[in-house]
């Protein structure tokens, strides 16, 4: 297993937010995090890349990095598209995906994955000299998924990444995502609120509620009991 | 950025009205016994002590200028030396040229400052951050200038100033000595004043000034009229430190252009930081910590006073990150959490204690968000 | 004329100063988002230890590599000791502690080197340059520095990574780490740097104002009025927003009947703020845009 969470628990201050959380995740491998708002879903992502105070094990590649500096996790290939997305919103465009490829070396290699970021999303391209906190919502949402993947990630997580995008963009990002799946073998996790195309995407999913994982399984599963979707995804 | 009227309100909900109500009263019974005290100490100290303890309350008053605009409603400023230096001006030209008696001179001083700070209010409207400080900068850089200019020496008398008669004992009051007779004149001012802004900050008024600070373009859409109440904001907080440059001139005896460079300012502003923003009485630190920490540095060693002074704000800010009201709040806590543990019938409310790591965690996030 | 040309170009050359403080105002602030009120004095200090070093017999131009070298320490230094623990507190525990060091690092000066008034040389010599009255060759060479250093930065800010990083850094430390930045090494780098910077403009200026505990005090108030001028998150428009201080209150001295003389820096102030009424974040800063 690339990545295994065990025991994990993580702290706001004196409020603890998860509570022994177990998951693993394969090389290549696409899962994700369904619950409703405040479920913990968020700091699940958070806790992998050392932004909040946890204790338990998390091992990537078989080193336990619970507790590393979150720049330290970046670069062993763990890309991250935040909630609230984390514009470099005062840089363009193109500077912002340039930044998502500042741990990697080789200028050539770097520009021709600008140059198929763009490709995946056009408006990027048409948009790379402008500062980046004047695009729209949903551009923004592209331009924060495309700079995690300039880094050539092994492991992409992303806080539902529909959020704040148009339903026929949402299908093409997803689109999008799977197809870079595919290509570049990249594992994921997902944070959705979206449960339907999130499940639709990933081949298994875990469900959290109030900071601990009640319930988990193949999303084919997940998705075809009723009961579960009513309780906790709300479709 | 909290205020203790915030805290207030907040604890209101948490703890039961009783606990609410004894709260309250330890607060008046704190107060009165500082009032008491306040008023015994020129009767134990002596001459110069007397002349520095009215000094503090000076120092505490213009800091409170300063807090119900930086602290209250988030406009920055590194300028309120000009006012001082405009309120002390205007009572040593009143008096000395003018013959007006002393205590009639507070008044014009404290108006004359509310115009001015109206002024400069007005176009710090459009300015923020350091575009803002450097209005006020350019207030406290400019006011010496003008002071020494030989246009207006016939007031201002130039590079020499003037001289100011200190004001005489009351003939009511024969028993006790000039310089006691000027703290408790002080005194009874800076508690007034400080009476004045408790009750400004508690009001919907105060409210409105500190939702500009917190969000200004929620605040517009809540109806608040922004702009009016900054600017009004700046007035008032000239005429408190006006009113603190008037009390100066009185209690030094003598205004010249130097004594209000841009290091009275700077020097109000690290009262006003290690006291606390938007505290009350933090500003009263933060008037202790600007008269006494130099001279304490000062005797420490004099070749090396600034290095002592700058070490000990050092000391003190990695101590107390949010100033003394800040530090105190921190304790009032931890003092309140030991208590709860020991009256397990009152169980604490874990809002309540979990609150200030919270509210970090908070407003880094806003920060981050923001940016 | 004659006059009016004159008093351009001597109002530049007092502008060639502002503006080297002033960019490394931009520099620091670029690099940490908080205005430095100590550059300064670290300007100061360094051009003391590189008075020392002359004074000791050393050649000016290796005095001045090692002293900007020794200057770049020190800023990573001061950064690491003093600011680093203070990187979550308020902006204002910072801003106490900007004004703690101008205090320690003042009276430092005066302890060691004592507080009279020093000469200090001038590599460009003082002659008049090509034998005309407007210009002297030290002037000459201080708008000449400040062009190369400010190419440079230009150079490295928009050309380098590194220079990229330092600015994501600086703008949002959060996202930063996110693309993997060692935000902390890139702060103490933005320190270097400017202490870097100071040290230089404060080696050219010494020649000019003298050297003593207070030599920076007035530049840094110019220097500070030029930022804002110019935009402080431009550091091209910081060095023309010197340039341009210098320049106003030449003229104001001059050509401003009756107050000009006296009140030249009052009036230099009022331009100021009446340009920054028309454009808030300063000629060439750029308004940030947010969304609520």
């Amino acid at each position: 297993m690339m990545l295994e969470v065990e025991g994990l628990n993580a702290f706001y201050g004196e409020q603890q937010a998860l509570f022994s959380v177990k998951f693993d995740l394969a090389e290549g491998g696409v899962r994700t995090l369904l619950g409703a708002n405040g479920a913990g879903k968020t700091t699940v992502l958070r806790s992998l890349c050392g932004m909040v105070r946890t204790n338990g094990d998390i091992h990537f590649d078989g080193k336990a990095i619970a507790g590393w500096p979150t720049e330290k996790v970046v670069r062993l290939g763990v890309a991250h598209v935040p909630e609230g997305r984390g514009t470099f919103v005062r840089l363009t465009v193109e500077e912002n995906l340039q930044l998502g490829a500042m741990t990697r070396r080789g200028r050539a290699a770097i520009a021709a994955d600008i140059d198929r970021i763009y490709d995946h999303f056009p408006r990027l391209r048409e948009r790379r000299r402008q500062q980046a906190g004047t695009l729209s919502g949903g551009e923004q949402q592209m331009l924060a998924v495309g700079r995690a993947l300039m880094l050539r990630p092994r492991l992409l997580l992303l806080d539902e990444p529909s959020f704040g995008l148009a339903p026929l963009i949402v299908e093409e990002l997803f689109h999008i995502l799977r197809q870079i799946n595919r290509d570049t073998g990249v594992a994921m996790l997902i944070v959705e609120q979206n449960a339907a195309l999130a499940l639709e995407l990933a081949e298994h999913a875990y469900i959290l509620e109030t900071g601990r994982i009640v319930m988990d399984g193949p999303a084919a599963e997940i998705g075809a009991d009723e009961g579960v979707r009513r309780a906790y995804l709300g479709y | 950025m909290t205020t203790p009227q915030q805290e207030t309100v907040a604890l209101g909900v948490a703890a039961p009205a009783a606990r609410q109500a004894m709260r309250l009263q330890t607060r008046h019974w704190v107060l009165a016994g500082a009032i008491a005290v306040a008023l015994v100490l020129p009767f134990v100290f002596q001459g110069f002590v007397v002349f520095q303890l009215t000094e503090v309350l000076i120092y505490g008053l213009a800091i409170l200028g300063l807090n119900l605009m930086t602290g209250f409603n988030g406009q920055f400023s590194v300028g309120h030396g000009a006012f001082f230096g405009v309120g002390a001006y205007v009572t040593a030209i009143m008096m000395q040229r003018w013959n007006v008696p002393y205590y009639w001179t507070l008044p014009p001083a404290g108006i004359v400052c509310f115009v001015v700070g109206i002024l400069f209010g007005l176009p710090a409207l459009r300015l923020r951050g350091l575009y803002l400080a450097l209005v006020t900068f350019a207030a406290a850089v400019a006011l010496p200038q003008l002071l020494k200019f030989h246009g207006l020496e016939g007031w201002t008398g130039g590079v020499q100033g003037i001289v100011v008669n200190q004001p005489d004992v009351p003939a009511f009051l024969p028993i006790i000595d000039a310089d006691q007779w000027l703290y408790l004149f002080t005194l009874a001012i800076t508690l007034l004043m400080f009476w004045g802004a408790s009750n400004l900050t508690g009001s919907r008024t105060g409210r409105a000034i500190m939702a500009i600070r917190d969000h200004e373009i929620a605040a517009a859409a809540m109806g608040i009229n922004a702009p009016l109440y900054k600017t009004l904001t700046f007035g008032v907080s000239a005429l408190y430190t006006g009113v603190a440059g008037a009390l100066s001139a009185l209690a030094v005896q003598f205004v010249a252009p130097d004594s209000f460079s841009l290091f009275v300012s700077i020097n109000f502003l690290v009262g006003l930081i290690l006291g606390g923003m938007g505290s009350l009485p933090g500003c009263l630190f933060g008037g202790l910590f600007v008269l006494y920490v130099p001279n304490i540095a000062e005797s420490l060693s004099r070749g090396l006073a600034g290095v002592a002074y700058g070490v000990i704000m050092l000391l003190v800010i990695f101590v107390m990150p949010s100033g003394a009201a800040g530090f105190a709040r921190y304790v009032g806590g931890l003092l309140a959490r030991h208590r709860e543990v020991e009256l397990p019938a009152h169980r604490a409310t874990p809002n309540a204690v979990a609150r200030p790591a919270q509210r970090v965690e908070h407003q880094r996030a806003e920060s981050a968000e923001n940016d | 004329m004659q006059l009016f040309l004159q008093q351009v170009l001597a109002g530049l050359a007092n502008g060639a100063i502002y503006a080297g403080m002033a960019l490394a105002l931009v520099m620091i602030f670029l690099a940490i988002d908080h205005l430095n009120f100590a550059q300064g004095e670290m300007a100061t200090f360094s051009t003391f230890i590189a008075w020392q070093l002359l004074a000791w017999g050393c050649p000016y131009w290796i005095t001045f590599v090692l002293v900007v070298a020794i200057s770049f320490v020190g800023g990573i230094a001061i950064e690491r000791v003093l600011f680093k623990p203070l990187h979550n507190a308020d902006i204002l525990a910072n801003l106490v502690a900007f004004i703690a060091l101008f205090s320690i690092l003042n009276s430092a000066d005066g302890y060691i080197w004592d507080y009279t008034i020093k000469t200090f040389p001038t590599p460009f010599g003082s002659k008049p340059l090509f034998g005309s009255v407007l210009i002297d060759a030290h002037e000459a060479g201080m708008l000449v520095v400040t062009a190369v250093l400010l190419g440079l930065l230009y150079l490295f800010f928009s050309g380098t990574r590194l220079g990229l990083a330092m600015r994501a850094a600086a703008h949002n430390p959060v996202s930063a780490r996110l693309v993997g930045i060692r935000v902390g090494w890139m702060t103490a780098l933005g320190w270097g740097i400017a202490a870097a910077i100071g040290a230089v403009s404060g080696m050219l200026i010494a020649p000019v104002v003298f050297l003593d505990p207070n030599m920076m005090f007035g530049v840094l108030l110019y220097g500070f009025a030029g930022a804002v001028l110019g935009g402080m998150t431009s550091p091209g428009g910081a060095v023309l927003g010197g340039f341009a201080v210098g320049v106003i209150e030449n003229m104001a001295g001059t050509f401003v009947p009756y107050v000009g003389r006296d009140l030249k820096l009052t009036i230099a102030l009022l331009v100021i703020v009446a340009v920054l009424m028309v454009r808030p974040a300063g000629i060439f800063g750029r308004t940030t845009v947010s969304r609520v």
